[in-house]
């Protein structure tokens, strides 16, 4: 018991330093008003990479979803606009929108899981090409310029982002309880333990009965209804969609999962893990707005040692406890 | 409404395909003119391409004996090799190119250049001189300083600012270094100064963390439009929407219309017209319709946007 707490410890000593480190450099660091502010912004990344750590547990790997959530933030957009004369500028409009949204990316993942399972195709390849056809329709959608909401439905909309409970604001409420469900899922489901098998050992999980394709292509499905979900509480925030929206986002979930302790090459997922994953990641660009400790032309090269120290940090202690 | 525009320009390209083998053999004084652009992969370039197509299809319809051909890559190789297309396949006797990145382009327009065309670069410059017969350009340096002056003109001494700053790039460099140089002797202080990418979304977490880590800050220099939409967000999600203005940059047309109906907070605009291709365009078309000298250089100074002349800014069809 003792040796697997050191085992996992490792993204959460990461955190707390961190934490540490904002609140010595910065005395508003700790203000609520901040933690308001990252929590919120990593929610996106936060429920797309809880729906990442499943489909890489599972031996997948999904390069799309940066694109996907701009594409079905578009179309969200349009459906709202186009439905604004008709409907009114009321919560029936927005409904529509999010529910646009939500079946957009349940749609787009069964593509990809579609494409995996039943075309045989790499997820690399598969989800590379789906990645530049929701870029490209985006920025063809939106004419090369920004898609944006009416302002009447955007005014209604807006709480959506930046409303709630006090400080708890919706995004926040959303991320915990998709995290939440999700390490139920993982831990406690026979699908989370079915991902599991499949990402070990696809061969022996196939001769134990396990339907490996339905439940891959759940995974790439389930993934996709979280990119459906961010993009809800996406569009509210800025009420616009570009060709350059969620840029890689794919490249930040993927990180958060490995950071926050799953293997690359499946078999093994942490939800709670990718959960402090992508806090830290949200907490470096944080830290490094909040102080001036370098060059902000470093900013990047700092994110990159913090990235690969927390999971070596990691990776040590577990070749520690296997000798 | 913007969906068809596309649409015309798809087709007017299609025509002008099947129709440039004919008509060069018909008609001798007939003469073809290539452009090549980037892509729309962001709001400025998709306001650029939308202006190349509109003043393509103006130009055709004033001068009959004039045909167009319009190429947009979304790297410099792809756009080596539209130009090297448009030298073999069409024929081209003038190109208006905006290089996608200077090094690997200078060599293939000059290429051009030596068969004997008329060359107009845009924007960014080749990397060896005289290659071009004409450079239309927007002034950086200008943007820079015209908003510097803004800031030093309106703020009290004492007064707190923070900047956001583009993707790091010479030309962010120098817009940068010309607007502090602007402010210079004034009491203005610069509090902050972060990339926002000229990215909505980086813009509002890096205002978000200025709104954080300043109590007090005045005005915000966002320095692009898409950059002050995000910036106008975090400040309105603070409510602290009554104590600081912001200045973007490039006269996006939601802003541009901002400022027509007088909005406190985004007291002025400077520009960086992407209707500049218009201008190369048009020159270039001169050069071949009249005996009007056309070469040198030309440089679209930055204005300043505000709420008395914005109307003369305003483009409610282009998607910028």
């Amino acid at each position: 018991m003792k040796r697997l707490d050191l085992h996992t410890l490792g993204p959460i000593v990461a955190l707390i330093a961190l934490v540490i480190l904002g609140a010595m450099l910065n005395s508003s660091f700790l203000a609520p008003a901040n933690i308001t502010n990252v929590l919120a912004r990593s929610a996106f990344i936060g429920m797309i990479a809880v729906g990442m750590t499943f489909v890489i547990t599972a031996g997948g790997l999904d390069l799309s979803v940066g694109s996907m959530a701009a594409f079905l933030a578009g179309v969200a957009i349009i459906a709202m606009n186009a439905a604004l004369p008709s409907l009114g500028a009321n919560w029936g409009t927005i409904i529509l929108g999010m529910i646009v949204a939500i079946i957009g990316g349940l749609s787009a993942g069964w593509l990809n899981g579609a494409l995996i399972t039943k075309a045989r195709i790499e997820p690399f390849i598969v989800t590379l090409g789906t990645m530049g056809i929701f870029r490209s329709l985006v920025t063809w959608l939106a004419d090369g310029g920004t898609l944006s909401l009416q302002s009447e439905l955007r005014t209604l909309y807006r709480p959506v982002y930046y409303g709630g409970f006090g400080w708890i604001t919706w995004p926040i409420i959303t991320f915990a309880v998709v995290a939440i469900i999700g390490e139920w899922m993982m831990r406690h489901s026979r699908f989370g333990r079915h991902v599991e098998a499949i990402g070990s050992n696809e061969r022996v999980a196939r001769y134990s009965a396990i339907d490996v394709n339905r439940v891959k292509l759940m995974t790439y499905v389930l993934l996709g209804l979280l990119v459906g979900l961010a993009v809800v509480l996406y569009v509210p925030r800025l009420g616009s969609a570009s060709g350059s929206t969620g840029v890689l986002w794919e490249l930040e979930a993927i990180a958060a999962v490995i950071i926050g302790g799953t293997a690359l090459k499946g078999g093994t997922g942490r939800v709670w893990g990718t959960v402090v994953g992508v806090l830290i990641l949200s907490l470096i660009d944080n830290i490094l707005n909040l102080a001036d400790l370098v060059s902000p032309y470093l900013n990047g090269a700092i994110q990159g040692v913090i990235i690969v120290l927390a999971v070596v940090l990691q990776r040590e202690k577990s070749t520690a406890d296997e000798r | 409404m913007k969906r068809r525009n596309l649409m015309k320009g798809a087709a007017l390209i299609m025509t002008l395909g099947m129709t440039v083998g004919g008509a060069v053999a018909q008609e001798a004084e007939k003469k073809i003119i290539g452009v090549s652009i980037p892509s729309a992969t962001h709001g400025f370039m998709g306001g650029l391409n939308w202006h190349a197509q509109d003043t393509i299809a103006r130009l055709g319809k004033a001068y009959p004996n004039l045909e167009f051909v319009l190429a947009t890559a979304g790297d410099a190789a792809k756009q080596v090799n539209d130009i090297e297309d448009m030298m073999a396949t069409r024929n081209i006797d003038g190109l208006v190119v905006l290089p996608f990145e200077s090094e690997p382009l200078t060599a293939p327009v000059k290429a051009v250049k030596d068969a004997g065309k008329f060359v107009t670069v845009v924007d960014r410059g080749l990397s060896e001189d005289g290659i071009e017969d004409l450079y239309v350009a927007g002034d950086n340096t200008a943007f820079g300083r015209v908003a510097g002056e803004y800031f030093k003109g309106n703020l009290a001494a004492g007064s707190k600012i923070v900047v956001l700053r583009g993707i790091p790039t010479t030309l962010d460099n120098e817009r940068v270094e010309a607007f502090q140089k602007a402010l210079e002797g004034s009491d203005v202080e610069i509090l902050d100064m972060q990339h926002g990418n000229w990215n909505r979304d980086d813009a509002f977490t890096v205002m978000q963390d200025y709104l954080s880590k300043y109590p007090k800050i005045d005005a915000v220099w966002a320095a692009d439009d898409d950059m002050a939409i995000g910036v106008l967000e975090a400040i309105s999600a603070a409510n602290r929407n009554d104590e600081m203005w912001v200045i973007g940059g490039a006269g996006m047309k939601e802003i541009v219309k901002r400022i027509m109906d007088g909005d406190k907070q985004l007291p002025v605009n400077v520009t960086y017209p992407p209707a500049l291709i218009s201008s190369a365009i048009e020159m270039t078309a001169l050069n071949f319709v009249s005996k009007a000298p056309m070469t040198g250089r030309f440089i679209i100074g930055s204005q300043l946007i505000t709420p008395e002349n914005a109307e003369q800014f305003y483009y409610p069809d282009s998607p910028f």
